[in-house]
């Protein structure tokens, strides 16, 4: 195998690259994916987030090759596998609804992949076993998956794809099943994992949290088109355009017209609610409080301002504002964002 | 059910009327089995009454016995009904796999044309599927009749299995794909153990008009090699003269294979009929 020198080095786990050229997809007319053009390194963990129907699944189906691209070409490690079957393009697979065989245990769930491609059994034994170790899933080896908890099912989905020792990792929404206490700690055990196996991962989700917080590179679809690249702080400090500004952060930027504020260039302004100020006394935009939002270490303030109409102020610790208080709020000038009227940010 | 959501005293008429059902749908068996077991005056005479001392008589059973080759009969019938199950299902579920899985030209017209068979009776065809027969040889052979009944039970296994392979998850076929699996392995190892209830019903639907069918085997195959029990069974119906204790034995005799089937499936069945239904 030519993997072999590096499959070593990284403590037999291979990675690998992936490029997509110019993948497009339709269904009939409906055109799903309108060209999409990635390079993902070898190590990195990469995240598509969009809304749903932002054709996000389409494009990881269309990398594990469950769904052919109408044109364009993939390449895993600089090898072109468009007519590759999934099976042999060396990528591994969790899904939301972690597709577990329900009729075989957990170990031959695992272990089926590494049996279908012809490994010994006593390879496919130490491969489940160390794989079962790393998610501490030993005491349930000879259950089947009706009897797991969801969490546990999706960690055998887990490893079932590490056993596979892929170049890619692809993730399908792996958390949404999840309930929210559950879906924390899966996503540090993914996180942890990235660490530790340093394998090229793919993660589909709609949660930005959830992008934010595991992602090397996150990818912004919208459409079937990237509507931005790049790290999480990047998407964070310069969105390219309103969409990817208005869909990372929450609560969402506020987005004001321009004119209200005397920019004469711009055609929108955004601003964070955690970069505005309040002030009982003085500011530059008056408001009354409409409705506040306690969550402890946060308040959340929504306003209607004389400026620019609904604002949503976030402040860090507990304040006692009530609803009808007259506030006056103060944005960081630094922050702002500024937007043409094509919705590109303006620099 | 819970007991909150009902009273005893529903539950009660519910028993009731399931009772009354039972009742009314046991009749017939009951009295055919009867009846099987009694002389013949006493089947005219007292149709409904138990058989005693002086009526009861295994006339009808040694007759049938007796007469004709009616362990070659059920035999017929048995080879026919099983074989004929098996192909309507293995073709059945084949087809239904791929108009449920793959995307084609033509896949609902397929589906379409192929469910028409539900409303079109085979026998229209009698007189077309007899001249093919002469020609391919085949008149006088359980063949003929497997041949038949295959194409008679596929349009409502086509129709019944791929609205259940529709509901089998995408994500698991998928996964078993990047596993590895071809497509026949997911088809027969992943999706198939997955739709088993409603084989279970299809296969029950296909057998009980297979085992009954006099039509078929009276034109297709009617040599005393081939005949199956409902055939087998003709004989002591005259024009003028019927051998009841024959006949009301041949049938009893001729229940308890498809009741075997029956229950061998009926666990599966109860599933594939309720499923959907809830969840």
């Amino acid at each position: 195998m030519p993997d072999e020198g590096r499959a070593i080095e990284n403590k037999g786990h291979p990675v690998g690259s992936l490029q997509l050229k110019s993948i497009r997809k339709a269904f009939g007319n409906h055109e799903v994916l309108k060209g999409i053009d990635l390079e993902v390194k070898d190590g990195e963990f990469v995240i598509f987030v969009g809304p749903s129907g932002c054709g996000k699944s389409t494009l990881l189906r269309v990398i594990a090759g469950l769904e052919d691209a109408t044109s364009g070409s993939v390449q895993i490690d600089g090898q072109e596998v468009i007519n590759t079957p999934p099976a042999k393009r060396g990528i591994a697979m969790v899904f939301q609804s972690y597709a577990l065989y329900p009729h075989l245990t957990v170990k031959d769930n695992m272990g089926l992949g590494l049996k279908q491609m012809g490994a010994p059994k006593a390879e496919v034994d130490a491969k489940v076993g160390k794989a079962s170790a790393m998610l501490s899933l030993e005491p349930y080896l000879a259950r089947r998956p009706a009897e797991l908890s969801g969490g546990q099912r999706q960690r055998v989905a887990i490893g079932r794809a590490i056993v596979r020792e892929p170049k890619l990792f692809l993730f399908d929404e792996p958390l949404s099943n999840l309930d929210a206490a559950l879906r924390v700690n899966t996503r540090l055990e993914i996180a942890r994992l990235h660490r530790s196996l340093k394998a090229t991962m793919i993660y589909v989700t709609h949660d930005q949290v959830e992008a934010m917080t595991l992602a090397d590179k996150i990818v912004v679809l919208n459409a079937g088109q990237i509507e931005q690249i790049g790290s999480p702080m990047e998407l964070y400090n310069k969105p390219a355009n309103t969409f990817v500004a208005g869909f990372i952060g929450s609560p969402q930027m506020n987005f004001i017209e321009a004119g209200r504020l005397g920019d004469k260039d711009a055609k929108t302004v955004g601003i964070r609610p955690e970069h505005i100020t309040l002030s009982r006394e003085s500011g530059d935009w008056k408001g009354k409080v409409i409705h506040v939002e306690h969550l402890g270490a946060d308040t959340i303030l929504y306003l209607e301002t004389e400026v620019t109409g609904l604002l949503t102020v976030r402040l860090f610790g507990e304040h006692r504002y009530a609803v009808d208080d007259v506030v006056y709020s103060t944005p960081d000038k630094a922050a702002m964002h500024r937007f043409g009227a094509d919705d590109r940010v303006l620099r | 059910m819970s007991k909150a959501r009902l009273s005893p005293l529903r539950s009660g008429f519910v028993h009731l009327a399931l009772a009354g059902y039972t009742v009314v749908a046991l009749f017939p068996v009951v009295l055919t089995i009867l009846n099987s077991l009694k002389d013949k005056n006493a089947i005219f005479r007292t149709p409904l009454a138990l058989p005693t001392a002086e009526t009861f008589s295994l006339i009808g059973y040694t007759t049938v016995l007796k007469q004709g080759d009616f362990v070659g009969y059920f035999q017929n019938s048995l080879i026919v009904t099983v074989i004929s199950i098996f192909f309507a299902l293995l073709f059945g579920a084949m087809a239904a796999f791929a108009l449920s899985e793959y995307r084609f030209r033509g896949n609902m017209l397929m589906g379409l044309y192929l469910a028409i068979g539900i409303m079109i009776p085979i026998r229209l065809g009698t007189v077309a599927i007899l001249q093919g027969m002469v020609a391919a040889g085949l008149v006088n052979t359980l063949t003929a009749l497997i041949l038949v009944y295959t194409a008679q039970g596929l349009p409502l296994a086509i129709f019944i299995l791929s609205e259940f392979m529709r509901t089998v998850s995408d994500d698991l076929k998928n996964a078993g794909r990047i596993d590895g699996l071809s497509e026949y392995a997911i088809f027969f190892r992943l999706v198939l153990p997955l739709v088993r209830p409603a084989m279970a019903t299809v296969a029950v639907f296909t057998m009980i008009p297979i085992w009954n069918d006099l039509w078929f085997p009276l034109i297709l195959a009617p040599g005393e090699a081939t005949k199956t029990v409902t055939l087998g069974s003709q004989v002591f119906i005259g024009q003028f003269v019927t051998n009841w204790n024959a006949v009301l034995a041949a049938l009893s005799l001729a229940i308890f294979p498809v009741l075997v089937l029956y229950v061998i499936f009926s666990r599966q069945l109860i599933r594939g009929i309720t499923a959907g239904a809830v969840k």
